[in-house]
């Protein structure tokens, strides 16, 4: 079954992302994508741009509503994301461990849910 | 009443229930076979004492009382359910013995029994840790679940469905038979070593946790040495674990860096524990007969020598490795068999060690990479040691070893 592994970093590391690929954050985050993808289980992900660059867009009562920002105002934001293929939640949450940003923010596993794709789009 | 005095009382009930949960727990279930049921009667027991004690002083024998009230609420439990045929007896068993009870100071120690119960075969083994740190130390769902890297409400699950095993499966609270017990008691070891493994493992962040879980195990093997002291791995384990802790301040430098063991600066180690470790070691090969454990604990030992010696006899280190794989090899022992090739100069000798070990095995297994990485920069193989750092560096849960890592790598 598939999962989500959604990251979430707080600003002072989305900071740290601005760099020139040869330092730690790159380093890190390069390397646990190999494991992943040479542990046969990585299926897909990307990182998001820093939570500021949302523009967030709602509909109420027919009136357009679109706001500068990321939609929950929290102090870790969602940072990128990554699905990975394995047999078990615990198996997720061993992968979420590894996550470098499991160390400095947060990690959240959540499963896909494949049937409600599958009413969808059938 | 004064809160200085409330204080104490509550103290004084956390004490009893660190130190007396499992004699009680053991004790309360060694004939319903009901651990949940013992675990909840001694909740409710605690609970009362809460309230009893600050009110009316800390009882002579607080053992005694918490025994006594958990007894009652298994009776009122047992009378409510009106079990019939199957539970009688142990009804009956019960209210005899609460009438003791009062007097009664010195009840007998399953413990022993339990975590037999614990680390039974017919029990998922990887449900015996957990099981034990529930049953015999009282720690909760969520704190085993953290832990163990499961979520708390499937940790719950599995240890609920794990004691109505234990309940309704027939697994006898005994202590097994000569024949049984070389194998049983292996069983019990893994499982104290496990929850040690997992205290030792988790530094990153969860520091705190990771300490108490260690010291939570290295106290399981004490209660399991007091009721087995002729057991030669039994002490061997203990030594094991003792050296290891030992060692705890000085894996981190002051800037939080990771320090391997060879780099390890001695002065940081613990004399006590050391020498703690060295007499339960000395007291394991007395008795002739040589394990595991009793080797895993003779590896640090060489370690320790340092110390005074101021050389790792790496040698020695390989030799005792051999002999461990010879016994029993796990993916961890030819991985650390590989490291000490390596480290006299027998780099591709431990290459094909690891080359021998099952691939999908250790697609997940962090050391395995590490050491491949270490051996193939020793050999110069560069490209294939970059490779080998990043599965290492990728798998790798502790910031301070990834920093490591990445550094080696370059």
């Amino acid at each position: 079954m598939q999962f989500a592994l959604l990251i979430y970093e707080s600003p002072e590391a989305f900071a740290t992302r601005k760099n020139d690929g040869a330092d730690a954050y790159t380093g890190a985050w390069r390397a646990y994508y190999r494991a992943q993808v040479e542990a046969g289980v990585y299926v897909a992900g990307d990182p998001l741009e820093v939570a500021e660059t949302g523009t967030t867009v709602r509909i109420r009562e027919g009136k357009r509503g679109v706001q500068d920002g990321p939609y929950a105002d929290t102090k870790e934001q969602l940072g990128g994301f990554i699905i990975l293929e394995l047999p078990s939640l615990d198996a997720a949450l061993q992968w979420a461990a590894r996550c470098p940003a499991a160390s400095y923010g947060a990690v959240e596993v959540r499963p896909l849910a494949p049937e409600t794709k599958d009413r969808i789009v059938r | 009443m004064n809160g200085g005095a409330l204080e104490d009382a509550h103290r004084e009930v956390e004490r009893v229930a660190r130190e007396s949960y499992g004699r009680l727990v053991a004790y309360l279930s060694a004939h319903t076979h009901d651990l949940a049921g013992a675990e909840d009667a001694l909740s409710e027991a605690l609970l009362k004492a809460l309230t009893a004690w600050p009110r009316d002083g800390v009882p002579q024998n607080p053992e005694a009382w918490l025994l006594t009230t958990a007894r009652h609420s298994l009776i009122d439990f047992f009378r409510h359910e009106r079990v019939v045929s199957a539970g009688e007896p142990d009804l009956v068993l019960l209210s005899q013995k609460s009438e003791e009870a009062a007097l009664e100071t010195n009840f007998p120690d399953e413990r022993l029994k339990l975590l037999f119960v614990c680390a039974h075969p017919a029990i998922d083994p990887a449900m015996h840790t957990p099981l034990m740190l529930q049953t015999v130390l009282g720690l909760d769902a969520v704190r085993i679940a953290g832990a163990f890297l499961i979520s708390p409400k499937t940790m719950g699950q599995r240890l609920v469905r794990a004691k109505t095993k234990i309940r309704d499966g027939g697994i006898r609270f005994e202590i097994p038979e000569q024949r049984d017990l070389p194998q049983r008691l292996d069983g019990v070891l893994d499982a104290i070593y496990a929850a040690f493994g997992i205290g030792w493992d988790d530094m990153a962040g969860g520091d705190r946790l990771g300490r108490e879980l260690a010291e939570e195990a290295i106290w399981l093997a004490r209660v399991l040495l007091q009721l087995m002291p002729n057991e030669a791995e039994v002490r061997g384990l203990l030594a094991l674990m003792l050296h290891c802790e030992a060692r705890r301040a000085a894996r981190r430098g002051s800037d939080g860096r990771y320090v391997p063991l060879s780099e390890q600066d001695p002065k940081l180690w613990s004399p006590s524990l050391i020498e703690e470790a060295e007499r339960h070691l000395a007291e394991a090969s007395k008795i002739g007969r040589p394990g595991r454990f009793q080797l895993e604990a003779a590896i640090q030992s060489v370690h320790v020598e340092r110390a005074h010696s101021g050389r790792i006899e790496w040698t020695a280190i390989a030799r005792f490795y051999e002999q461990l794989n010879r016994i029993s090899p796990t993916i961890g022992r030819r991985t650390g068999y590989a490291a000490a090739l390596g480290e006299v100069n027998r780099a591709q000798d431990g290459l094909s060690v690891l080359d021998a070990i099952d691939q999908d095995s250790v697609s997940a297994y962090q050391p395995y990479w590490a050491v491949r990485a270490h051996l193939l920069q020793a050999l110069g193989n560069r490209s294939e040691a970059r490779h080998a750092y990043d599965r290492a560096i990728g798998l790798a849960e502790d910031s301070a070893i990834r920093e490591f890592l990445l550094q080696k790598r370059g």
